[in-house]
């Protein structure tokens, strides 16, 4: 019932990181593992701490719903519950579920003998929650500096730090995640459209292979990447998109705290034609 | 687990002849032989080349290089000529479009004529390459998802510099050409309208850009995990099921309860970058035609809250008795 027809002979024992065959089953589709344990901790005592620190809130619109971290009083040290301790619990508990995530990925894929790229990328995720939330407020020194847990309350943050530094889109590091974001987008749709265009054919046409994909991209372009290239490609820019978000909010307080249009008059400056 | 075994660059390449690529109807031709590139063989195909030039790509391409020294001698013109002040301002220089009280007419040359003049052959250079993809398409026998998807990308385009400013009756609305300077358009719109973060098809927007990015990382990853298995042949997958995909599948399976199949991630995908494009056009078409700020949108509908006022109130100068545009 909750096994694909196939899925049987991949259920196999074994490629546990920790707890050997303690944990090693799966819950209906669901594999378990010692970090799939750990996950639903982190994820369920987070989540009901969000719930609580909603109830506390002045409202229960979905929109409006926010858990703040502590005032910038507090510096780097623990606030109380109703101050801000909820969003600090939220925030080490949510980084327990997405590591303990990432873990109980890599034992999937060792379970079916396949690579750890999935986990690693989602690695690169993790780098930037872990860069907004602790690395940044822990460099500026108050737990103040992380974003609210709230649909449009973490927008609010998003645009007001982003104009604390007068003009955002100047961050060379952003303009480099930006750039990567649409070059990213652009591929994948570039990519499942191929895909979807040769395994589609029009009426009467058969479905094609490699070398109409090929065929297309050099001749509309003058190169095709190829089936594997494609992947890497977008592995490579995806992951990289996140990196970079990483970098630019973290040089953004930490080492630069002027406007960022003016961080750009070293430029103006080189001797050359200063 | 060793990094060999993650597969991330081609360490032995073998380098076959050219291949021509699957014939073309009769009269049609493709121009430079093609050759292979080591460099590009570690993480894609080695070959360059050859390349379809046909009437629209080429009009297309000449367009294009109109629209481009356009903008660049307009630049040029502004630092009086001077190579070295043109690479050090590049940045900050802008061919921008006519002042508003143009409205929607053919302004002097001087006075946004050149950005009109520039913008039509841009325009004009995309939709050629529009009906290009098209007719590699056909001509090659595959169905036309390429050619749709490129078509929302066009109308975020055309939204931004053509539709908007035709409805807003003005071609001031539209964004200037530089690098610079379209970062500044882009902020002062969003200032401009009550910040665009209250924008709900904004919001969409980006939901879909980062869910693209999010997907291309679970996508690639999972088949570069299978390589080994032959992951990365995904029409033969769709075709035939393997082991690779039966892997991919279950991966995804036992981490979060559910699958794509090799052909549906696909569609997924192309829906996600499509509608990124296709929400983010309807989010700015709206804006300043059907809503002038979209703080107070959001506050109306029950979205945002009513922050207290933290200054007096201002007039805006725009709305005051005689005021130009």
């Amino acid at each position: 019932m909750s096994m694909l027809s196939f899925e049987r002979r991949y259920r196999v024992r074994g490629g546990t990181l920790v707890g050997g065959d303690l944990f090693d089953f799966w819950i209906g589709p669901f594999y378990v593992g010692f970090f799939g344990v750990t996950t639903a901790f982190c994820a369920v005592t987070g989540t009901l701490l969000l719930i609580y620190g909603a109830a506390l809130g002045p409202t229960w619109n979905l929109w409006q719903i926010n858990v703040a971290p502590p005032d910038l009083k507090y510096g780097l040290g623990f606030a109380p519950m109703r101050e801000g301790g909820i969003w600090q619990w939220v925030t080490i508990l949510a980084t327990g579920a997405f590591v303990s995530w990432a873990l109980r990925e890599v034992e999937i894929c060792r379970k079916l003998g396949i690579g750890i790229h999935v986990p690693v990328a989602f690695g690169a995720a993790i780098v930037a929650y872990v860069t907004l939330e602790v690395v940044r407020p822990v460099l500026m020194g108050a737990w103040g500096h992380g974003f609210p847990y709230g649909i449009y309350s973490h927008l609010d943050w998003v645009s007001n730090v982003g104009y604390q530094y007068l003009h955002f889109h100047y961050n060379p590091a952003h303009m480099i995640a930006v750039s990567l974001f649409f070059t990213t987008t652009m591929a994948l749709g570039l990519h499942s459209s191929l895909i979807l265009s040769v395994s589609n054919p029009p009426r009467g046409e058969p479905v094609r292979g490699a070398e109409h994909e090929n065929t297309f991209y050099r001749d509309a372009v003058g190169y095709s990447i190829g089936a594997l290239g494609i992947h890497r490609l977008g592995y490579l820019i995806s992951v990289n998109a996140a990196l970079f978000s990483a970098l630019c909010i973290v040089l953004s307080g930490p080492f630069w705290t002027k406007g960022w249009p003016e961080w750009w008059s070293w430029w103006l400056n080189i001797p050359v034609w200063k | 687990m060793s990094t060999e075994f993650q597969n991330l660059f081609t360490r032995i390449q073998i380098h076959g002849p050219v291949y021509p690529g699957v014939p073309l109807p009769p009269g049609s031709w493709r121009a430079f032989k093609g050759s292979m590139k080591h460099l590009f063989g570690w993480i894609g195909d080695t070959q360059l080349g050859p390349i379809y030039l046909g009437f629209t790509g080429v009009m297309s391409l000449f367009c294009g290089f109109v629209a481009f020294e356009i903008i660049g001698l307009n630049m040029f013109a502004q630092v009086n000529w001077d190579l070295v002040q043109f690479i050090r301002q590049l940045p900050w220089l802008a061919l921008e479009p006519p002042a508003p009280g143009y409205g929607l007419r053919i302004p002097p040359l001087q006075h946004g004529g050149w950005w009109l003049m520039a913008g039509f052959f841009l325009t004009t250079s995309v939709l050629l390459w529009w009906l290009r993809m098209y007719r590699r398409a056909k001509s090659l026998g595959l169905s036309q998802h390429t050619t749709w998807a490129f078509a929302s990308a066009i109308w975020l385009f055309l939204v931004l510099g053509l539709i908007r400013p035709v409805l807003m009756g003005a071609w001031s609305e539209a964004v200037p050409f530089g690098i610079f300077p379209h970062l500044d358009w882009t902020a002062a719109f969003s200032l401009r309208y009550g910040n665009l973060f209250y924008n709900p098809f904004h919001a969409l927007s980006i939901a879909f850009l980062y869910g693209s990015t999010l997907l291309f990382a679970m996508h690639a990853g999972t088949v570069l995990s299978t390589t080994r298995y032959g992951g990365d042949r995904e029409v033969e997958q769709i075709t035939d099921r393997g082991t690779a995909s039966e892997r991919m599948a279950l991966f995804w399976r036992w981490t979060m309860g559910f699958n794509a199949t090799i052909e549906s991630i696909h569609r997924w995908a192309w829906w996600f970058a499509v509608l990124t494009t296709l929400t983010g056009g309807i989010g700015i078409l709206l804006t300043g035609t059907v809503v002038d700020n979209w703080y107070l949108w959001a506050v109306k509908h029950g979205v945002a809250p009513a922050y207290p006022h933290s200054f007096p109130a201002v007039t805006d100068p725009a709305a005051l008795p005689g005021a130009q545009p």
